[in-house]
């Protein structure tokens, strides 16, 4: 009892102090929920993707266990099979299981971005902010090489070095992804930090003496992080897209791995045969991609992206 | 001052691909070791690998090879490929490239044709009815297929318009002497897939940049003054959208580049995009150099005629203080 009156007294009053602002609330519609569910599910996959796999990615399936319960067909056909109890989403161009490649493709195309996209903010932001804290020729240096490398189409500069490197491995994947999607990264990250740096609060730091590191941890990048996580998810989305069309071209993730990109390029021709086999793997793409977009879409209208509308409406 | 913001963009487009020739020489010239008996492969003998090296000019310092290189491609010629290496001593580039840039062009201009008046009009449709349902349907199915991948939505047209209806073919053939509803015929799918894809980043962007002009002052005066919403669009938001709309269609005309090269595959469409992935895959360096030249020569000079819309279009800009 006397603790209880004890710690009421000892407490301070706040009532001086100004109401902190309300948190921004994030209200998700429909589609960013549904977004969600869709990328939290395949983060599952990548992780638990392999081990829930009904076959291996490389496994070419026995022809004994295509045969029907009954019929006298010695060697069925294994390739371009329709949906079934053995393979739940059909079979692919040389017999082996959709779904497994599909499970374990998860953690190929997703890792891969994944990392290419991460590269690709390491280098952007810390340029982007060494552009904006450091001399006007450190900026204007970087900003030309910026700018001619954006003056490159992405697809183009890849192939260049794709050719040149004689179809590398993942890891000079990822590296050559995230080179080229840094250059946007930087733009970006620059024009940011730079706006915090002429506010008034940097300046009073600056003031009280505070030092580089200390602006450019307390000050520009909890300022920009924001931002940035909003464009993260754009620039994923890209990344996504932009591998698996180098993997579609048969430039990217080489075989016998599983990638989703790769699926599809391989499996096109039995498009006319009537297999959905391509269909598939290009749909778990597009369900990972316009997640994100959805989410993004949330997060920028809560953000003042329904400004516009609101003004004329 | 209009000609002096011009000229300044200008010897600004020239140094960025005169910067691009360079990246492209090094990026080519990545490679440890001798091109000369690369390209020979199994058939290099010490003297025919010295032959070619000479040929190239691979036996010059790098800083002089690249020279060389510029004011050779400056010229007309871009070189000699590595097909038909066999017989003598390469197939000119120039030669390839002729009727495979025709046919990239017919596509691209068809694309454009189609695809900008109709995007252009959607997205002031959007634009003029923000909130409705109109709006919402052409958002919500725009960001869907900027979203998806290029080679999904030709894919499903090849299933439906292919496969199912048996309408169109879904491998282009064109031996250079159709016309009319035949040659429409061959190149529909391409075509289809390409508009589809463009379509959807400008209508987007026109929706977003109308919508930013309307929300602008002198806007929300016109309807503080009881102008009809769609005389306040028509009479004074378009005319101050035009200038950042045409920088969107030109902006979305050199991001084409990235979509012709996944469309020209799939369809084995017989255009640059599809030389050019043929050669990074045989390693034809100097037809890569060249293919990737060209394509960025037109995304800068796209770019250019994107920021000229911009300067013109805009007094402040046209008349720097």
């Amino acid at each position: 009892m006397s603790e209880q009156t004890n710690s009421t007294d000892e407490s301070f009053s706040f009532d001086e102090l100004p109401d902190a602002p309300p948190k921004r609330k994030i209200k998700l519609s429909w589609p960013g929920k549904i977004g969600i569910a869709i990328i939290l599910f395949w983060s599952v996959i990548v992780v638990i993707g392999p081990s829930i796999a009904p076959y291996h990615e490389a496994d070419i399936l026995d022809e004994e266990l295509f045969i029907l319960p009954g019929s006298d067909e010695m060697y069925p056909e294994t390739e371009f099979q329709p949906p079934s109890k053995i393979v739940y989403l059909g079979s692919d161009y040389i017999g082996r299981d959709l779904l497994s490649r599909i499970l374990y493709g998860a953690r190929t195309t997703i890792g891969i971005s994944v990392l290419a996209t991460l590269l690709a903010y390491l280098i952007g932001v810390t340029a982007g902010i060494a552009a904006s804290v450091g001399s006007r020729y450190l900026d204007m240096g970087l900003s030309r090489v910026n700018d001619a490398l954006l003056s490159i189409p992405s697809i183009m500069f890849a192939l260049v070095l794709i050719a040149a490197l004689n179809s590398p491995g993942i890891f000079w994947l990822i590296l050559i992804t995230g080179f080229i999607y840094a250059a946007s990264v930087f733009r970006i990250a620059r024009s940011l930090g730079q706006e915090v740096m002429v506010s008034d609060f940097v300046e009073a730091a600056k003031v009280r003496g505070e030092g580089l590191w200390w602006i450019i941890t307390r000050e520009i990048l909890p300022n920009i992080a924001m931002p940035l996580a909003t464009d993260f998810g754009l620039r994923f989305v890209w990344v996504i897209l932009f591998i698996s069309s180098l993997s579609f071209l048969g430039l990217g993730v080489q075989p016998p791995m599983s990638d989703w990109g790769s699926m599809v390029k391989e499996n096109l021709p039995g498009l006319v045969l009537g297999s959905y086999a391509p269909l598939m793997p290009a749909f778990a793409i597009a369900s990972l991609t316009i997640s994100v977009n959805m989410i993004v879409d949330d997060l920028s209208a809560a953000t003042g992206g329904k400004l516009a509308k609101r003004m004329i409406s | 001052m209009v000609w002096r913001a011009l000229l300044a963009r200008l010897g600004i487009s020239l140094v960025t691909l005169w910067v691009v020739s360079v990246l492209i020489f090094i990026g080519t010239n990545l490679l440890p070791g001798d091109i000369a008996q690369i390209i020979l492969g199994q058939m290099a003998t010490p003297e025919n690998t010295a032959v070619l090296r000479a040929k190239l000019g691979l036996d010059k310092h790098p800083i002089e090879q690249y020279l060389v290189w510029l004011s050779n491609v400056a010229m007309g010629d871009l070189g000699i490929s590595k097909a038909g290496l066999g017989a003598g001593l390469g197939t000119p580039i120039v030669e390839m490239l002729g009727p495979r840039i025709d046919n990239t062009a017919m596509l691209t201009v068809l694309v454009g044709a189609i695809a900008i008046p109709i995007s252009v009009a959607l997205g002031l449709l959007a634009a003029m009815h923000p909130g409705t349902r109109l709006d919402r349907t052409i958002t919500f199915s725009t960001l869907n297929i900027i979203s998806i991948p290029d080679f999904l939505i030709a894919t499903i047209l090849v299933l439906v318009f292919a496969v199912s209806l048996g309408w169109l073919p879904s491998i282009v053939y064109l031996r250079g002497d159709e016309s009319g509803w035949v040659l429409t015929k061959t190149i529909a799918m391409p075509l289809l897939t390409l508009v589809i894809l463009v379509s959807a980043q400008i209508i987007r962007m026109t929706r977003a940049t109308v919508l930013n002009v309307m929300s602008s002052p002198y806007v929300e005066m016109a309807i503080l003054k009881g102008i009809p919403r769609r005389r306040i669009i028509l009479r004074h938001a378009l005319f101050n959208a035009i200038g950042p709309i045409v920088n969107v269609i030109a902006l979305n005309l050199a991001w084409l580049v990235g979509g012709v090269v996944v469309v020209e595959q799939i369809f084995s469409y017989p255009g640059l995009a599809k030389l050019m992935i043929e050669a990074v895959q045989m390693r034809d360096m100097p037809l890569v150099q060249a293919c990737a030249m060209i394509f960025c020569a037109v995304y800068v000079v796209l770019i250019f005629i994107a920021d000229m819309a911009t300067i013109l279009s805009n007094p402040r800009l046209r008349h720097p203080k």
